[in-house]
């Protein structure tokens, strides 16, 4: 049957295919994806808190941190073992994972995640990209 | 009572997430099965449905009048509201499209009283619905713009901007995204007109309410996964990339929500070609929008018209009927004695 203003129609769809399979396009042929692989300190095993803690909730955890620091002076965090951390990102936390481009990057650029521990924070030199 | 229906269906979907995916341990089924079958009935039944309107004819021009069309020299016309060429068309559609024009100019009625105190009815303006209609529309761009850092690896840098720019008041912890309160402002308006509007309540349908409500579960759900759940993003970001580049790996260790959120995304997929949501690619043809008020400029050959039928004109037709005519004792131009 009879498309009416055929030529006008079919671009539009053409164009709405090229909007819609765009993500198709963009990582075809490209091998499977997965989870960055982070380098893990050598000679701590266990995190301030589980694994499946940090996964998730890693920056609540460090906004808490950065509340009860800085705005409450609390310097110490009791974890759910009931072992006690000196509440600093750069002296308990960067203590092990001292590679930011190895550990923190690897996730944040693929989930384009910003976080803005950098505003404050220094980066440690020799690390910036 | 519409309302409720829609609410129950949108529920009865969040439940079948919730037990499929969790009691029922059908992760895959839930994280690639049902996505992809949707994604493929959206465009399919997209193309399908915009094929079918192509098929049919195009009707004379409206030419809808906003303003001044084309006339003489010394009238100015206004070539965006009533335009008469291609790109002055391409204009209005592409302001239509982009700024919602129509929409602006919405009014209602109101009763007002003049000096004698006696009421007069006019039409003011009212541009709550523009706002909010705009707000939730853009809004919803710039959330699915952005969903895109889960389906592109490496993630392109106007996503990372998008991002950047949506994030940018630094609130809370995963950082508060403007446009997840402006969706929620912008379908809480439009379906609390629906529910508080007596006029609007009257009019509205199941297939009003449940495309609405299923926008703001699926808005709801999402910021439950982001602000409240806290899901693990990298898992999310490997199910979404093995959809798109089809290397299938069982999901591991996702919360539920996610679930939940994929069904009810995947419901709007193929929902979307059968609904009133088919608008958007419907509001590209629209004939009072998409055809120049040319109409004494080009002749309109009307497309239905069967060329078998011929002209017919009144001579001929008292040739044909006057014997008859002339017994039922109308008039006619000539009797039959003249005509023979």
């Amino acid at each position: 049957m009879k498309l009416y203003n055929g030529g006008k129609i079919i671009t539009g769809l053409v164009i709405f295919l090229g909007i819609f399979l765009a993500p198709l396009a963009y990582n075809a042929g490209k091998a499977a994806y997965s989870q960055p692989k982070l380098k893990l300190p050598e000679n701590e095993k266990e995190c301030v808190e589980s694994k499946e803690f940090m996964r998730t909730k890693h920056m609540q955890l460090l906004n808490e941190w950065r509340d009860y620091a800085l705005r409450d002076g609390q310097r110490f965090y009791v974890n759910s073992k009931g072992k006690e951390f000196e509440m600093s990102l750069q002296k308990t936390c960067m203590k092990c994972h001292t590679n930011k481009a190895e550990f923190c990057d690897k996730c944040h650029n693929d989930a384009s995640v910003t976080p803005y521990c950098w505003d404050c924070h220094i980066q440690p030199e020799g690390l910036k990209k | 009572m519409k309302a409720i229906y829609s609410l129950i269906l949108v529920l009865a979907l969040v439940v079948i997430a919730t037990l499929g995916a969790g009691a029922a341990k059908m992760q895959t089924i839930f994280a690639y099965c049902v996505p992809g079958t949707a994604f493929v009935i959206f465009v399919v039944g997209f193309v399908a449905k915009i094929i079918g309107w192509a098929k049919s004819p195009v009707p004379f021009r409206i030419p809808t009048t906003g303003g001044q069309q084309q006339s003489l020299d010394w009238i100015p016309q206004n070539k965006w509201d009533n335009p008469s060429t291609g790109p002055q068309t391409a204009m209005r559609m592409f302001l239509e499209i982009v700024t919602f024009r129509s929409l602006f100019r919405n009014t209602k009625v109101v009763l007002k009283h003049d000096d004698g105190k006696n009421p007069v009815v006019a039409y003011v303006s009212n541009k709550w619905l523009w706002l909010f209609a705009i707000l939730f529309h853009y809004s919803f761009l710039i959330i699915v713009l952005r969903h895109m850092r889960l389906f592109l690896q490496p993630v392109p840098q106007v996503i990372v901007a998008i991002e950047f720019v949506d994030s940018v008041l630094q609130i809370y912890t995963p950082i508060l995204y403007q446009t997840d309160t402006l969706i929620l402002a912008g379908a809480g308006f439009l379906l609390a007109r629906r529910l508080f509007d007596a006029k609007l309540r009257y009019i509205s349908l199941v297939n009003d309410y449940f495309p609405l409500m299923l926008i703001l579960a699926i808005a709801l759900s999402g910021m439950y996964m982001r602000y409240i759940a806290k899901v693990d993003i990298m898992a999310i970001k490997e199910v979404v990339m093995g959809l798109t580049t089809f290397h299938f790996k069982a999901p591991v260790g996702i919360d539920i929500s996610f679930y939940v959120h994929l069904f009810l995304v995947s419901t709007l997929l193929v929902y979307f070609p059968f609904s009133k949501l088919m608008h958007l690619g419907g509001v590209f043809l629209s004939p009072t929008r998409n055809l120049p008020n040319d109409t004494r400029m080009h002749h309109h050959e009307n497309p239905w018209n069967n060329p078998a039928i011929k002209p017919h004109s009144y001579e001929a037709y008292e040739d044909e009927f006057r014997e008859p005519m002339f017994e039922a004792g109308l008039p006619l131009e000539k009797n039959p004695e003249e005509a023979a």
